[in-house]
């Protein structure tokens, strides 16, 4: 071996060659080979894969679409038209990359909750978690200026609105405004820069996708009962035992996305954005894509304008601090059976709240975005603090081997409180 | 695979919450179902009826609606023949040029002119048409709710009496359908208006059923490629999840506790 030489296991003299000197076959065995992983994955935990997958085929089907599209306000609408009719294949890549829209955040949400649930923003997964949050925020900022480029009314609209949001701030306000519609109001140059930072941000993205799975790699995934792996006994091999288990949601993920292409593509937007822009006719109802709708309600259910900014930007902004505001050292919900039902009403809340969002402002709806805009912030900033010093978990199994191997032999169900230590010991 | 149905559950919950929200249009009507075929899952378009649609777009609502992003040679998509579709291209004149004295001339439409415009642009239209500006038709079905039962019940609402207590504004028209109840359009379908070429009955019905038709394919010509397209996807990754399924069981297999 000589110096310098990275020690490969590669059999095959070409790619030993590389990888002597680019360990980067190595660097895929260690990372995604032979990884371990706790063995007792349920399937919530496909959905950091599917996101992966996902921005892929957006930035792939994004590339082609871009190819074709001209941002420009006279041309946009019949552009996009353009690719539907004239462009080979063009009505599949563009309602692949419309719908994969939605089947991002689908997918996303999915992970959030999943993480939210399973308690893997705690420690030592802090960082890992906001870099998951920043990419929540990317995402959003490039979902919103996606909706903007076909430049149909609801894009024209939900765009005046949305930069409208930041004259709300005192003193630096309008300067952020001109500065987003490079103007004094949503035209041509706001479609152009918005393009070019839809263009971007997906490559922003993989960025923070990259340092995202970076931190998961030095901590080690979160499982469905919140211990840490133990021993060898604990972990599997992430290839084949979870390449496979991925394939397998991958494959049920694309049929959903089939049915959403195929079948209903327009099923989840907003039939005013088949009419072309026209800045001096304002639709009935300024709606926002489904996915920002609870953000939307919220805004909404504060009076005050400058109030309703603060608190539709707090409420992803307290994301950050969740993994200090969760005072419980227990992850799981599963051994927390009141902050599990209140998560859950949380997320009755959140369903609530994007509900709502859809509808006209008028009562009853601003009422119950009221209430469920209180339950939002009540269950970061008061019920989880406290939960964590008032509430009291079921006992945790001793590992995660004694629990997915022996928990059936002895028969499930929760233990008495107080026998925390070793419950799953074979009598 | 309990919780793997779990997981497509809630995706299929979130679906139908996220489905079409906040489109109560004003005191509009909820539109009176067609029973379109093409609006089936697995439906497509009844090419005769798309046909006389044209006709009726042709001979009605070309006077004021424009199709802009219409070609006439997209028309042998609904099954007319090429030398048809010059035929009746050929009907229309439209401007092209310059030519080499630099000047701008008429001549017969050919397969590659997008559909010949009413009006020369939206002031002109407005101007025709007592300020109302007629919208566009090539994408109307997708660009409302219920697209094509709206458009249908829309050109068959008319005649009837407007609510007590409702003003009809002046040069407008009372249609329950239309968001707002008034609409500048005026009935423009009635029985026997036109006569169809392959001899079936033009009633208003009729009409305004053949015209949607043809509306709904313009506005969405890739609708029988697209399903034809989905039909066969979903087969292939149905047996794709069934084989990774098993495969998985396979691989998983030796995990299982003695």
């Amino acid at each position: 071996m000589a110096m310098g030489l990275h020690n490969s296991d590669v059999k095959n003299p070409v790619l030993r060659w590389v990888d002597q000197r680019l360990p980067v076959i190595t660097m895929m065995q260690k990372e995604y080979g032979t990884f371990p992983t706790p063995r007792n994955f349920n399937y919530f935990w496909n959905f950091g894969a599917l996101a992966m997958i996902n921005l892929v085929v957006m930035i792939a089907t994004g590339i082609f679409l871009a190819m074709h599209y001209q941002p420009n306000t006279v041309m946009a609408f019949d552009s996009v038209e353009r690719i539907m009719r004239d462009v080979n294949f063009g009505w599949l890549i563009r309602y692949i990359h419309m719908n994969g829209a939605s089947m991002f955040f689908i997918v996303i949400y999915t992970h959030i909750w999943r993480g939210m649930y399973y308690g893997s923003y705690k420690a030592p997964r802090e960082l890992l978690w906001m870099l998951g949050v920043t990419i929540f925020l990317l995402l959003m900022a490039t979902a919103f200026m996606g909706y903007v480029l076909p430049w149909g009314q609801m894009s024209l609209w939900g765009a005046v609105v949305i930069t409208n949001l930041f004259s709300a701030f005192p003193v630096v306000g309008d300067f952020i405004v001109t500065l987003l519609w490079g103007g004094f109001s949503v035209d041509n140059p706001t479609l152009n820069r918005f393009f070019a930072l839809h263009y971007l941000m997906p490559f922003m993205i993989v960025g923070v996708v990259f340092l995202h799975i970076a931190a998961l790699h030095i901590t080690g995934s979160n499982n469905p009962l919140g211990v840490e792996p133990k021993g060898p006994q604990d972990t599997i091999p992430f290839h084949p035992y979870y390449t496979i288990k991925d394939t397998v949601g991958i494959v049920v993920y694309l049929m959903v996305f089939a049915v959403l292409v195929f079948f209903m593509p327009n099923y989840l937007g907003h039939p005013d954005n088949y009419i072309p822009a026209n800045p001096l006719s304002t639709p009935a109802h300024i709606v926002p894509e489904w996915y920002f709708l609870p953000y939307y309600a919220i805004l909404r259910a504060v009076p005050n304008k400058l109030g309703g900014v603060i608190l539709m930007f707090a409420s992803i902004m307290l994301w950050f601090a969740l993994p200090w505001l969760d005072t419980s050292k227990v992850r799981s919900m599963k051994f927390r059976p009141v902050a599990r039902f209140l998560f859950l009403l949380w997320c009755v809340s959140f369903a609530t709240l994007m509900y709502c969002g859809g509808k006209p402002a008028e009562e009853p709806y601003v009422l119950i975005s009221r209430l469920a805009t209180v339950y939002y912030f009540a269950w970061f900033l008061v019920l989880l603090p406290l939960l964590g010093r008032l509430e009291r978990p079921l006992p945790l199994p001793e590992s995660i081997s004694r629990a997915v191997l022996g928990i059936r032999a002895l028969g499930a169900g929760p233990m008495p409180a107080g026998a925390a230590a070793k419950p799953m010991e074979k009598a | 695979m309990k919780r793997f149905l779990k997981i497509a559950a809630l995706a299929g919950a979130v679906l139908v919450a996220a489905g079409p929200s906040g489109q109560a249009a004003g005191e509009a009507r909820h539109a009176r179902d067609g029973g379109f075929g093409f609006a089936n899952l697995f439906g497509s378009f009844d090419r005769a009826s798309a046909q006389r649609g044209l006709q009726v777009y042709k001979e009605v609502c070309s006077t004021c609606h424009s199709m802009n992003l219409l070609s006439y040679r997209n028309l042998t998509e609904i099954g007319l023949s090429e030398t048809q579709v010059q035929g009746i291209a050929a009907t229309f004149e439209v401007t092209d040029g310059p030519n080499d004295e630099g000047a701008m001339f008429q001549r017969p439409a050919r397969l590659s002119d997008r559909f010949r415009r009413p009006h020369p642009n939206d002031a002109a239209a407005r101007a025709a048409n007592n300020g109302a500006l007629p919208p566009d038709l090539s994408v109307m079905i997708k660009a409302r709710h219920d697209g094509a039962n709206y458009v249908y019940s829309l050109l068959t609402g008319y005649g009837q009496e407007p609510p007590p207590g409702m003003t009809i504004g002046d040069g407008m028209n009372y249609n329950p359908y239309y968001p707002g109840g008034q609409i500048a359009m005026g009935q423009v379908l009635n029985d026997d208006q036109i006569e169809y070429t392959d001899g079936t009955t033009a009633s208003a019905d009729q009409m305004a059923r053949d015209v949607t038709t043809f509306l709904a394919w313009a506005a969405e010509p890739e609708l029988e490629a697209r399903r034809r397209m989905g039909i066969r996807v979903l087969i292939f990754l149905g047996i794709a999840g069934v084989l990774t399924y098993l495969v998985k069981k396979k691989i998983w297999a030796d995990l299982k506790p003695a």
